[in-house]
């Protein structure tokens, strides 16, 4: 299973074995994980289950020690790599809890992260596209002269999310719990906007509690996190199932005590 | 003292030299006669000798202050006092010697001056080498020129106001720069007269241990508005330089004045500035004063608010690198009731950087209706880096409203890893971020000189990561 061995043709996201440590507690103990380009999965799990972990990590957020096990893009490991690299090959991250950054504008924020991504548009052109992808989020073009996420309420940051999404088009996109705090309507919104952006070149992850948003977006693969590891993968019926059933069956399965798990049996009614 | 030159201009675009460009320089030192040569070489009138004369000897009186940054290395007799670039000043840039134009050149200031500035006086060492007014302007009775030329052309009005803001004796350096002053600028807006396009000073070191001492006497007579713009630059040497100007405002009645400086001295030069301005009834004062290089600055722009319903504002801007120590601020004086004013710093600390803020309030007993607004904010970019605030608030009236709030923050990792997570590098995220803080200050800059601010900032985050 080494990078060699990784057809070129099949780009995918790859982790083997993933451990990862944050301030000395281990978090994620041993995820296995494929996410092809072209492809929607899901990566449900109880509170706790370390999925955002698995999302930072991807990433290459500094706070997040991988201990063991590899990550892959294409092929190649992301490990060594920062943040800035791994977007620049083609990942992108909608943060749970965007940041916001003082004094820059969405535009201009857009403008830097579409030159690094060696897409430096005329003014007049990355203008247009910016107001295009508002709308298409249902916000108002008055977004692009806000200072990004500053002040914006919670669903206008995940809106915002899906707007950056929009605009640079990766090749793999990690959703981090997007769906939360969202009301029915914004929920739509922004399942929509995954939905244009969603096809053969994209693969995506969807990270969530709950099976709301993946009513909208229906994912070709489903996984379950718990306990720093994915303990049951399946299709879009291991959605149903987790509906009706909550998370404790799969957890008494692979062998968890249900009960020692924060939020875990209540996510599916919530 | 002797830090490596090539360790200095690592970051410094500027730090380049024309080698030696003079027609007189001074010896090094400071005595009555080098201060009676200053003014007989300047034909200047017996008051003005027996001026200078009195600040020197306020000057030798005075000990060295001890209250902010550590001036402790400031070498007095290792400066030279007045060093005369050209034998006259230009009109035109034909006019000013070739090495001293290539220079101004380099710096892009004909080109500014073509494009968005309405009048432009060059300084170079000592002296003003070109200078240059819209004749519109001329017309309509604004004068633009330098100091000696003020006192020379126009002595009366210039008489009445030089030293009625800040009087020799104000502290150790108004005092020298009241000896030894020499170029500068000195305008006059008459009655009602606005001059919507900036006028432009550009302030340049060229020798090794330079001082640099020019005086600005800026008087907005009622009605009228004009903005004022200084930058200045110097080249990165081992030895120390020192710039020691005074600037006097008097904005009459219902008069605007707005003064804007973009320094970005060399890591060797020693400034320590005296800007004072008076706003009278209803005048309006605003600094924005913007704070790169130097080795050490001491600059606390002040206004002294003496009329009824006047205004001040003082945004100022402080980037301090590796052993740098920028000591800024700002001081509003009411004196008059219902005067307004507000104080906003930012302050950047990066490496071994420090930057303080030194700010004073006072209201007068009988300035009732008074409101102030005093905000600092302080980013870190490093753990070495240090920030602190001195806000002395003096307030006597009772019938007042007073705001303050001052914050300390650090470029997050949150900020740095969102903006890489969509391929922005560490090193640019950082200067977002930083550009992002100050654009308060930025927003309130000509376009072309915000434009150039940010790209001076990202020169001073290169390499500040990794």
């Amino acid at each position: 299973m080494t990078g060699t061995l990784t057809p070129v043709a099949t780009e995918a996201l790859e982790i083997e074995g993933l451990a990862v440590e944050v301030d000395g507690t281990r978090i994620l103990d041993g995820v296995d994980l494929r996410v092809p380009r072209g492809e929607v999965h899901a990566l449900m799990g109880p509170n706790g289950s370390g999925k955002s972990t698995l999302a930072y990590t991807v990433l290459g957020h500094p706070k997040y020690r991988v201990v063991a096990g590899d990550c892959r893009w294409g092929g190649i490991s992301l490990l060594a790599q920062t943040p800035d690299e791994r977007a620049r090959r083609g990942l992108f991250l909608s943060l749970q809890y965007p940041t916001a950054i003082p004094g820059v504008s969405v535009v201009n924020f857009l403008r830097a992260a579409l030159k690094a991504h060696g897409r430096d548009l005329p003014a007049r052109e990355l203008l247009m596209t910016l107001r295009r992808e508002l709308e298409a989020l249902k916000m108002d073009s008055a977004f692009l002269s806000r200072y990004i996420n500053d002040g914006f309420s919670g669903g206008e940051k995940k809106r915002m999310e899906i707007v950056q999404l929009a605009v640079l088009r990766p090749a793999l996109a990690i959703l981090d719990e997007t769906d939360s705090g969202l009301d029915v309507d914004a929920l739509r919104t922004v399942a929509e906007g995954v939905n244009r952006v969603r096809g053969a070149d994209m693969g995506i992850l969807i990270i969530t509690h709950y099976q709301r948003i993946l009513d909208y977006v229906t994912p070709d693969r489903v996984h379950v996190m718990a306990a720093g590891r994915v303990i049951a993968s399946g299709g879009r019926e291991l959605v149903d199932r987790i509906e009706r059933e909550g998370y404790d069956r799969l957890l008494q399965a692979a062998g968890l005590e249900p009960s020692r798990l924060e939020g875990a049996g209540s996510a599916a009614s919530a | 003292m002797a830090v490596a030159a090539k360790d200095l201009t690592k970051d410094y675009q500027f730090g380049f030299n024309d080698g030696e460009v003079y027609v007189f320089k001074a010896a090094k030192g400071l005595s009555r006669e080098v201060v009676a040569d200053i003014s007989r070489r300047k034909s200047e009138p017996a008051w003005m000798l027996a001026y200078r004369l009195k600040a020197l000897e306020h000057f030798q009186r005075r000990p060295l202050p001890t209250w902010g940054a550590d001036l402790s290395e400031l070498d007095f007799d290792d400066i030279y006092y007045y060093v005369r670039p050209a034998e006259e000043q230009g009109r035109t840039w034909d006019e000013v010697p070739a090495a001293i134009k290539q220079t101004f050149d380099r710096l892009g200031i004909p080109e500014a001056e073509r494009k968005y500035l309405a009048g432009v006086s060059a300084q170079y060492e000592s002296e003003v080498v070109y200078h240059s007014i819209n004749k519109d302007l001329e017309r309509q009775g604004v004068i633009f020129c330098d100091c000696d030329t003020g006192l020379r052309e126009h002595e009366d009005i210039f008489r009445q106001y030089f030293g009625t803001v800040v009087p020799p004796n104000d502290n150790k350096f108004a005092a020298l720069n009241s000896s030894v002053w020499s170029g500068g600028s000195f305008v006059y807006v008459p009655k009602g007269v606005r001059v919507e396009i900036p006028l432009q000073a550009y302030f340049r070191i060229n020798s090794e241990s330079m001082g640099q001492f020019e005086r600005t006497l800026i008087i907005a007579e009622e009605g009228s508005f004009v903005h004022y713009v200084e930058g200045c630059t110097a080249p990165t040497y081992s030895r120390d330089s020192l710039h020691s100007a005074v600037v006097e405002i008097i904005a009459q009645p219902g008069a605007h004045v707005r003064y804007t400086t973009i320094q970005n001295w060399s890591t060797n030069v020693y400034n320590l500035v005296t800007k004072r301005a008076i706003a009278k009834a209803g005048a309006t004062v605003q600094w924005v004063d913007g704070n790169l290089g130097s080795k050490v600055t001491a600059k606390y722009p002040s206004i002294y608010l003496m009329g009824e319903g006047a205004h001040g504002e003082i945004l100022s801007v402080a980037f301090a690198g590796d052993g740098q120590h920028q000591d800024a601020g700002g001081k509003c004086i009411h004196v008059a009731p219902n005067t307004t004013s507000t104080i906003v710093s930012k302050s950047v600390s990066k490496g071994t950087g420090r930057t303080s803020y030194r700010g004073h309030l006072k209201v007068h007993p009988r300035a009732h209706g008074v409101r102030s607004t005093v905000r600092c904010d302080a980013l870190l970019l490093d753990e070495s880096a240090r920030s602190d605030t001195y806000p002395y608030m003096d307030i006597e009236a009772d019938d007042v409203e007073i705001g303050h709030e001052a914050t300390v923050s650090k470029v997050g990792d949150e900020q740095l890893f969102y903006l890489g997570s969509r391929g922005i590098s560490e090193q640019e995220a950082t200067a977002m971020v930083v550009n992002g803080f100050i654009e308060p200050f930025t927003k309130e800059l000509p376009m072309e000189y915000a434009v150039e601010l940010n790209r001076l900032i990202a020169l001073q985050m290169e390499g500040s990561v990794g």
